[in-house]
């Protein structure tokens, strides 16, 4: 597959036109939102593998702030020209391709962040990354959104917002999902939610997003591990706010 | 190539460069277990060393190439060397930056100590006396060199081919002495299929009847049509079938068929000229001794083949690069080394780059190639400044 990181990334945030202007300048000091709410979970010294890695500008915030060092794995060569130009260590590779390569338990987090929905088989990929790492951090835009909603139930047609600001025929989302559909995965696939934020467009926290995620949260984060077994709860209380609408 | 491109400096040219050698008197220890006892290394620099002597890269070459990387050596010079593109002020490998060292390996052709210098025991060419030659003993060697240019740890070592393994083991045997490591359209080990061609190189050789058990210098002859075939082979190799399609396709050089075994078709004649024009500045004996190295090159076997053990003491940030169409080191291959790489903790980047000019692409212009490399060299040289 030969999908475009970039338009995966601009599926949260501004529309696409204006996000790439003040990419452009500021792009080395700013820190995404995503990965602004990404970094306050990773302890500090540890090992990080991060799927669509972009230009980098996760991994080396994360190693100037927090001592990590770690892998990015990226499809588009731009990208990865941009993180060698900032000394990140980043693979060339397609996602869709698995994680084969990498060691079993080799990372303390494998994150993919704005990517989940665009790759061809997600739950196959989030149990690669909790072969692969203690902990997997992913981040997608809820399609379970009331704007979403709206525009399907009313208007009749694919939703399209500043979190997914492309027709129906140019996305390379072809996995989106509602934030319920995400924990009924985890559910499935025996995967323990540790953590999870939901945010608007902004990557603020609100209180509509706090009581009725499902409905008003525009982006969720979670973090999660492998459930001890099957002899263990199979599904224990997350330690976030509220269960979704 | 640009061939027509005046010797001058500017245009991204290192210009008219001159070669020197290195004299090494003590005995040189082979992985053989023979011994050379001294050496000559033929070498060329470009650019400037700075004060710390911190800025050095050395460029190893390929199967067929020599100390002759970059510039021109004359002013009517026909070409210039082997990684010209790649090497010069403005260029990927920026000898506005960098103070860049290419020397010719031991065994080879182009001056340095091999088959066709002499032999100090016997007064005589050393021909197919010269011992078997590594890419460890060629690290080795160049290390020796480093020690006489007072360069303590390279910026970069760096390679294609047979060039990228020599950095590959240079970063396995003086961890201390490299700060980064190019590997490109390298492989850590030849599969059977790399040797076999080999063997059949080896072989052409071999049974041309001017081989004379490869004293043929003795005899004043030269195994051309043996030297030439194996060329030919090779050639095939670092060409991918799309990019023989598109150039010579089954194009006809009179236009039509003539039933005969004269050459037709525009890919023979091609492969023809690349034959002959190498006859005239390759030793037989020197084709021999790099198609053994390449053969025998295997870091990870001293680790029960674990590649990651062999790395395991490696300090240098690497970048691996592979392209698409290289089927003689396929991309399969350098990800083989990336993946004992970043199993080993070391800072490994790696390129994939889409191009259709097979194995020959890591010595050709491209875009992406380039800004990979580009940005790599420019990260390590911000990194020496901040050092310094």
């Amino acid at each position: 597959m030969t999908a475009s990181t970039d338009r995966r990334r601009d599926a949260v945030g501004q529309p696409h036109r204006q996000r790439r202007a003040t990419d452009q300048r500021h792009e080395a000091n700013r820190l995404r939102g995503d990965h602004a709410l990404i970094a306050q979970w990773i302890r500090p010294g540890s090992r990080v593998l991060d799927l669509g890695c972009g230009d980098g500008g996760l991994l080396a915030h994360l190693r100037s702030q927090r001592a990590v060092t770690g892998y990015g794995i990226e499809l588009e060569i731009d990208k990865v020209v941009r993180c060698i130009e900032r000394g990140v260590s980043v693979i060339q590779g397609d996602l869709d391709a698995g994680l084969a390569d990498f060691d079993t338990g080799s990372f303390d987090y494998v994150i993919m962040s704005l990517t989940l929905q665009a790759v061809y088989f997600p739950a196959r990929l989030l149990e690669e990354m909790l072969r692969v790492g203690r902990e997997g951090i992913v981040a997608f835009p809820n399609f379970g959104h009331l704007n979403c909603r709206l525009q399907l139930a009313f208007g009749g047609r694919m939703p399209m917002s500043a979190a997914l600001p492309e027709t129906w025929y140019e996305t390379d989302n072809i996995h989106l999902c509602t934030i319920r559909d995400f924990e009924a995965l985890c559910d499935r696939l025996g995967i323990r939610i540790l953590q999870r934020t939901v945010v608007n467009h902004q990557h603020r926290r609100s209180l509509g997003a706090r009581l009725l995620p499902n409905l008003l949260g525009e982006m969720a984060l979670y973090r999660f591990e492998r459930s001890p077994g099957p002899t263990a709860t199979p599904h224990p209380e997350p330690t976030h706010d509220a269960r979704p609408a | 190539m640009a061939a027509v491109l005046p010797p001058v400096r500017g245009d991204g040219s290192v210009g008219v460069v001159e070669p020197r050698s290195f004299r090494h008197e003590q005995p040189l220890a082979l992985d053989c277990g023979r011994e050379l006892p001294g050496f000559d290394l033929k070498y060329e620099t470009y650019g400037r060393l700075n004060a710390a002597r911190s800025n050095a890269i050395l460029v190893c070459h390929a199967l067929s190439g020599d100390h002759h990387a970059a510039g021109w050596h004359s002013a009517d010079d026909k070409r210039p060397g082997w990684w010209d593109h790649c090497i010069g002020p403005g260029k990927p490998i920026d000898t506005d930056k960098f103070f860049v060292v290419a020397c010719n390996n031991l065994g080879g052709c182009g001056g340095s100590t091999g088959p066709n210098t002499i032999n100090p025991a016997t007064g005589r060419l050393w021909g197919p006396d010269f011992p078997i030659v590594t890419v460890r003993d060629w690290v080795r060697s160049q290390a020796l060199l480093a020690d006489y240019l007072d360069i303590e740890r390279f910026a970069a070592v760096a390679g294609g081919s047979l060039g990228g393994m020599q950095a590959l083991q240079w970063a396995i045997e003086f961890p201390g002495r490299v700060r980064s490591a190019l590997l490109i359209a390298a492989a850590p080990r030849l599969s059977a299929q790399n040797i076999a061609f080999n063997e059949v190189a080896r072989k052409a050789i071999m049974s041309d009847p001017d081989f004379h058990e490869g004293r043929y210098a003795e005899h004043g002859v030269v195994p051309r049509r043996g030297l030439m075939l194996a060329r030919m082979l090779g050639h095939i190799t670092y060409l991918s079938d799309g990019l023989m399609r598109q150039k010579f396709g089954r194009e006809l050089r009179e236009g039509k068929i003539s039933f005969g075994f004269e050459v037709e078709f525009q890919i023979e004649s091609y492969l023809r000229h690349q034959g002959e024009t190498f006859v005239d500045r390759f030793d037989a004996n020197t084709y021999l001794l790099m198609t053994k190295a390449l053969d025998y090159f295997d870091p990870a076997a001293e680790h029960d083949g674990d590649l990651a053990r062999a790395l395991a003491r490696a300090q240098a940030r690497f970048l691996v690069v592979a392209f698409s169409s290289d089927w003689r080191f396929a991309p399969e291959r350098s990800r083989e080394m990336v993946r004992a790489l970043h199993t080993g903790g070391s800072a490994v980047s790696y390129a994939g780059i889409d191009s259709p000019d097979g194995h020959d692409a890591f010595l050709l212009p491209n875009e992406h190639y380039f800004a990979v490399l580009r940005a790599f060299l420019n990260r390590i040289h911000a990194d020496l400044e901040v050092a310094a």
